[in-house]
């Protein structure tokens, strides 16, 4: 599937303190039942921002000025642990999350956001701090992917990431369509592979 | 002379099909067999239907309906709303891509991860990828078992293979013997805490060593199984030959030719002894205890003998601002004695700790016991086949006996979408994988722990130590 291109964008930037935010968390149960993509906005961090009478909580940083704006999130070590669920990557976008900075990820979700284009950005300790005195003053930050570098109000942190994922997350192409046109290489190491393996050809998981 | 390899890397190398990039850092893998759910790969099959897209070889993915289903006895119905969706859209995709499904009235429906072994589909030397972070389970027989998201199943189906990027190694070497009441739940728990919940994150882990070697095929899945919960995204045990003995005669294992085949090959399925691990734990058998949970992280664990600990102790700032979060929504206080925590609720089921072994465990501890009145207490077995095999055994009646709900299979209370929900505030002794916040019910507050553990704090209504207790 194409996605919106990740590019450069300017926006707030919100500081959740915690490590190990799971996708629990980042989208409830509740909100896991559809057959499609849609209407998950609602259920990101849902019990975060809502009390159970559905009113908002005003101790939740997403529902405060001026970060009810942010597309930008600094938070700790493991983000994104846990479950698979790719929901929780499409409710952050569809609340309008672009990027999320970590001290590091759960590995599927890093993943997920990369077939998404959220950008997950893995920074140290000390960026990440950084990056949450910004994010606590209310101040914008512009992420600029292709020069690799969050530009903050008096200073520049770089950030490292992969080239092909770079490439992917530029463009917001469809990794499906660029792996098929393998299509011929993957066939002849099927073909050798199988043919070394008797007793996995042909038989896939119908009964031997 | 061959550089030696580690097992996770033999596993990649095999399944190799190029190079993404100049280093060979990520590439393209080549993925033997995946299983699929009802609730992570609707949104994969409508990419696939939109792009006009076909599955790659349909007969290596296997169907499995679990996340959703209810586990109340009475299989009659689904339980009405957009769970049936769910289901319904699965039998849709299943067919019209010409995958075998099993349904809810199938005889082999279970959850995905006790069915795939139990059946003689995960052998070693695969790569199996699929839409559940708890396929590292699979890494008990030697395979590379590993989740992904939607996205990547679709890419798996359309393709066979996956954009994957190469782990380091660790090493996770337990000496010597369990004590007894110790389960290999309560090691990987005992891991999990030392390591941290991103203890392992970037890493493959093989685990090795006396205790491993001695555990069973079941144990040896309950560790790799929880692997994930300290960021692993493949957990390995080199296959022996009580992986061979449970392999062969399962029903869809290879046989006879094809078997001894696959054995010969299977025999080279170990680190090199030179090999080179990026990092080695080390952990002593004989000095773990039966773990219990007491925060909302499988990291925030200790042995039932001790107490909560008190963040104003912990050094470092972050695991003391999050143990006092933790707490607080656990409703629990620094110092406390883990044995004075009083349950609401006692649930045996999951991919973790649902299979036979564990329901003998459990079983063992309730025969001639009563479930402590205003605990409500379920067991769910792992599969239908373990269901049978366990009423085959008589142990049906004693959980019933017990005071226990004996149910279907499914994930049921491990995660909450079907409709066994633990209420706000509500506590579950819970032989599950993720004591997150809200992972059983908004509000809900779990403690994780071994079968036998939860089904003698069912009879305590209270956490305890089951080497206080023992069997009847």
């Amino acid at each position: 599937m194409r996605f919106e291109p990740f590019v450069c964008e300017k926006a707030h930037i919100a500081a959740l303190p915690a490590a190990n935010i799971d996708t629990d968390v980042i989208m409830p149960k509740t909100f896991l039942k559809g057959i499609d993509r849609k209407g998950l906005d609602v259920g990101a961090f849902h019990h975060l921002r809502f009390a159970s009478d559905g009113v908002p909580r005003a101790d939740f940083v997403l529902n405060q000025a001026p970060w009810t704006q942010a597309k930008f999130l600094v938070t700790g070590e493991n983000f994104g642990c846990g479950s698979s669920r790719e929901h929780a990557v499409w409710g952050l976008l569809q609340l309008g999350i672009r990027a999320v900075v970590a001290q590091s990820f759960g590995g599927i979700f890093f993943d997920n956001c990369a077939r998404n284009g959220l950008l997950a950005i893995e920074s140290d300790e000390a960026d990440v701090e950084r990056l949450s005195r910004h994010a606590n003053a209310g101040k914008e930050i512009t992420i600029d992917l292709d020069s690799q570098s969050i530009i903050t109000p008096g200073e520049t942190i770089g950030f490292d990431i992969g080239e092909r994922r770079k490439f992917m997350l530029m463009n917001g192409l469809d990794a499906i369509g660029i792996t098929l046109k393998r299509r011929d290489e993957i066939a002849s190491f099927e073909n050798e592979y199988l043919g070394q393996r008797k007793w996995l050809a042909g038989k896939g998981v119908s009964a031997a | 002379m061959l550089a030696p390899k580690t097992l996770y890397d033999k596993l990649v190398d095999a399944h190799t099909v190029c190079n993404l990039d100049e280093a060979g850092q990520e590439i393209l893998l080549y993925v033997d067999r995946t299983v699929l759910n009802e609730y992570t790969s609707p949104q994969a099959f409508t990419g696939l239907r939109e792009a006009g897209r076909k599955a790659w070889r349909p007969e290596t993915a296997l169907g499995v309906v679990d996340h959703v289903n209810s586990t109340r006895p009475a299989r009659i119905t689904l339980i009405g709303g957009e769970q049936d969706i769910q289901s319904e859209y699965f039998a849709r995709n299943c067919r019209d891509f010409d995958i075998e499904l099993f349904d809810l009235f199938h005889r082999q429906q279970g959850i995905e991860h006790v069915v795939m072994p139990e059946l003689g589909l995960v052998l070693p030397g695969l790569v199996i990828a699929a839409g559940d972070s708890h396929t590292t389970t699979y890494g008990a027989f030697g395979s590379l078992g590993f989740g992904i998201g939607t996205s990547d199943i679709e890419h798996l189906l359309a393709t066979q293979t996956l954009v994957y990027r190469r782990l380091k190694n660790m090493l996770i070497r337990v000496e010597g013997d369990l004590p007894v009441g110790v389960t290999a739940k309560d090691l990987i728990m005992s891991v999990i805490r030392k390591i941290g919940a991103a203890g392992a994150s970037g890493f493959a882990v093989e685990f090795a060593g006396q205790a491993i070697d001695r555990l069973s095929m079941e144990g040896r899945m309950t560790m790799c199984n929880m692997a994930v919960e300290c960021g692993a995204r493949g957990a390995l045990v080199a296959p022996d030959q009580k992986t061979f003995d449970y392999i062969s005669g399962k029903p869809r294992a290879p046989s006879g030719e094809d078997l001894a085949a696959a054995l010969t090959a299977w025999t080279d399925l170990r680190s090199d002894p030179e090999a080179g691990f990026d990092e080695t734990v080390t952990l002593e058998a004989s000095a773990i205890e039966p773990m219990v949970s007491w925060g909302t992280s499988p990291d925030q664990a200790a042995p039932i003998s001790a107490r909560i600990p008190d963040p104003e102790r912990e050094t470092d700032p972050d695991r003391k601002r999050d143990a006092i979060r933790a707490l607080d929504y656990m409703g629990l206080e620094p110092g406390m004695d883990l044995r004075a925590i009083r349950i609401d609720h006692a649930f045996i089921g999951s991919c973790t700790n649902a299979r036979i072994e564990d329901l003998r465990a459990a079983a063992a501890i309730l025969k001639g016991r009563k479930v402590a009145s205003g605990v409500h207490a379920i067991i769910v077995p792992g599969s239908s086949e373990v269901r049978r095999m366990a009423e085959a055994e008589g142990l049906d009646r004693i959980f019933i006996q017990a005071g226990f709900e004996w149910r279907q299979s499914g994930c049921s209370m491990c995660l909450a979408m079907n409709d066994d929900v633990v209420a706000p505030g509500e506590r579950c002794a819970s032989s599950t994988n993720r004591n997150f916040e809200g992972r059983q019910g908004a509000g809900a507050r779990t403690h994780l722990m071994s079968p036998a553990m939860v089904a003698a704090a069912a009879v305590a209504g209270r956490l305890s130590d089951i080497r206080s207790l023992g069997s009847n």
